[in-house]
């Protein structure tokens, strides 16, 4: 099983700076504006909650810092390049060290489950017998080892979305970026994705933002952390709280940030829109 | 009363004017210019693509076999009744003068400087432009584009410059094979229709062909290619509006490549025409 660090990851102590920044970011299409003057940042191994309903820019803002849209005006930085500014030759190159995870899984559907976890792999000219045993492992990471020859035609949905998990983790991103992970999946299936996207935060280190309309997947990002010495997935007690630590909340509204702060902030908050999440 | 969102609205006052005629046609037009530019500017990269590196030569022997291969069988059957229906529709004129052994002459021209060309890129660019672009439009509409970029790879290099180039490779091969098929089609039906010797049809039938022939039908297959598997790509990777967008861009992937492909067609005759008398 893979226990060693993200390739890349990005500890407190080496960067100084913020993960991901976005600056006065602007965004519209011609029905409108969706995100106006979108101001937050994202710390080296820090977990970002994006809230909001739908249509609010949660998915545009992902988009908007893998730079596979460019903002109408502001910067978005990530990794200290200027995404907003760089050409698509030199965002490739820079995309390498995300790891994306779309909302319905977005699998090359003519690719086996193996085919698909091992594109990225191949895509680096990696020899067959260093691909075989990563695909095997990340794919034993996510609990599909059985899938390999399958196609994604032939899975249900949270295994598709599990498998869009193993192929955006197999080259150890140090950033990962979540859309709506959980979305239309049943309670015990989604919680399955959060105990992955956990132990991927806690055993990896890496930094991410996590788009979704469900607080409580949030929460449980806030409230637990998984324990590599028992491989299992604990609440956080009183003394050591390693996932509220590192998990604040971002809450869009009509393209606005409406509230940021930490899980508890959230709860203290005595805000009537606020509310309507805990429902 | 109390006032609800029905009675406040009043959408009367508030309505913006609706745009002239003038604005409609201006606004039409900025669209149509910048499909033109971005086609323009995929079609060039497909080609700028295969200068440099990554090359996805697998992909180009994989889109071989779907396009070339998989063309093969529309290619004969329509290779072959066409050169027999050309015998069959000359054959009957040249016999009231008595000239029937001009027969092979005629057809051997008009297929290898037109017909296969034309036929050949129209029935590929029926196949498999609409292939083409319901394949990517699906890829589109299914975010598989935003993954290939999201994953640091170039849609233009792995989806468009594949089928491009083995397009351009397989399609004055299948009209090769169609004129060989015409012609023995037109051969059969000469030999059963019009009594003539098959040996004299087919001596003919070569004899006639120029260097300059053969340079025509050649020079249109390509140009034809290029047509079909850009106009192809781009209506797949501009797919808006889910999977009746994809119907709606494979629909417009055969019209516009077809029309494309016949107007081509006639600059390609006039200037080859005007070469055939300088150069060759």
């Amino acid at each position: 099983m893979m226990e060693s660090p993200s390739r890349f990851a990005l500890t407190p102590e080496k960067s100084s700076e913020a993960a991901i920044q976005f600056s006065n970011v602007c965004m519209g299409f011609a029905e409108g504006e969706i995100l106006c003057g979108l101001s937050f940042s994202a710390q080296p191994q820090e977990t970002l909650v994006l809230l909001g309903e739908t249509g609010s820019g949660k998915t545009l803002t992902l988009k908007l810092a893998a730079g596979l849209l460019r903002p109408d005006s502001g910067t978005v930085e990530v990794l200290g390049e200027l995404v907003s500014r760089m050409s698509e030759r030199e965002l490739l190159v820079l995309r390498r060290k995300f790891g994306f995870v779309f909302q319905e899984g977005a699998l090359f559907d003519s690719l086996t489950v193996g085919e698909n976890v091992a594109y990225r792999l191949r895509e680096d000219h990696l020899d067959e017998e260093e691909i075989e045993p990563r695909v095997r492992q990340v794919l034993e990471f996510v609990e599909l080892g059985h899938t390999l020859n399958q196609l994604p035609s032939e899975l249900s949905g949270g295994m598709r979305r599990r498998v869009s998990i193993a192929r955006a983790l197999v080259d150890r991103p140090p950033i990962m970026l979540y859309d709506s992970p959980t979305a239309g999946l049943d309670p015990i299936t989604s919680q399955t994705i959060i105990t992955l996207i956990l132990r991927l935060r806690d055993v990896y280190g890496v930094t991410a933002l996590l788009a979704t309309h469900r607080l409580q997947d949030g929460f449980a990002l806030a409230n637990f952390h998984f324990d590599p010495a028992t491989r299992r997935v604990r609440r956080n007690s009183a003394r050591e709280r390693p996932g509220a630590a590192v998990t604040r909340f971002l809450v869009l509204r009509d393209g606005r940030i409406y509230f940021q702060g930490s899980p508890e902030e959230f709860l203290a908050a005595n805000d009537s829109y606020l509310q309507r999440f805990l429902i | 009363m109390a006032e609800t969102p029905l009675q406040v609205a009043q959408p009367h006052s508030n309505s913006p004017e609706p745009p002239s005629v003038a604005e409609v046609l201006l606004d039409a037009a900025k669209i149509n210019i910048l499909k033109v530019q971005e086609y323009s500017k995929l079609s060039f990269r497909s080609l700028a693509n295969l200068a440099t590196s990554p090359r996805y030569m697998q992909d180009v022997l994989a889109q071989m076999d779907d396009i070339g291969v998989g063309s093969l069988p529309i290619v004969l059957l329509s290779g072959f009744f066409i050169g027999a229906v050309m015998v069959l529709q000359t054959g009957a004129q040249f016999e009231r003068f008595g000239q029937s052994s001009l027969t092979g002459d005629v057809v051997s021209i008009a297929l290898v400087r037109e017909l296969g060309p034309s036929i050949t890129g129209l029935l590929v660019a029926g196949r498999c432009a609409s292939g083409i672009a319901s394949e990517l439009g699906s890829m589109q509409v299914t975010e598989q584009v935003d993954a290939m970029r999201a994953m640091g790879t170039d849609p233009s290099r792995k989806l468009v410059s594949p089928r491009v180039l083995a397009t351009l490779i397989t399609l004055p091969l299948l009209t090769t094979i169609s004129v060989f098929v015409g012609l023995v089609g037109g051969m059969v039906a000469s030999v059963f229709s019009l009594r003539l010797d098959a040996t004299t049809f087919w001596e003919r039938a070569i004899a006639i062909l120029q260097f300059s022939d053969i340079m025509q039908g050649f020079s249109k297959t390509i140009v034809f290619g290029f047509i079909l598997a850009t106009v192809g790509c781009y209506q797949g990777l501009n797919v808006r509006g889910g999977t009746q967008g994809v119907g709606r861009a494979t629909t417009q992937a055969v019209v516009v490549s077809s029309v494309l492909i016949i107007i081509a067609d006639t600059f390609l005759t006039k200037i080859a025409l005007f070469l055939a008398d300088k150069v060759f």
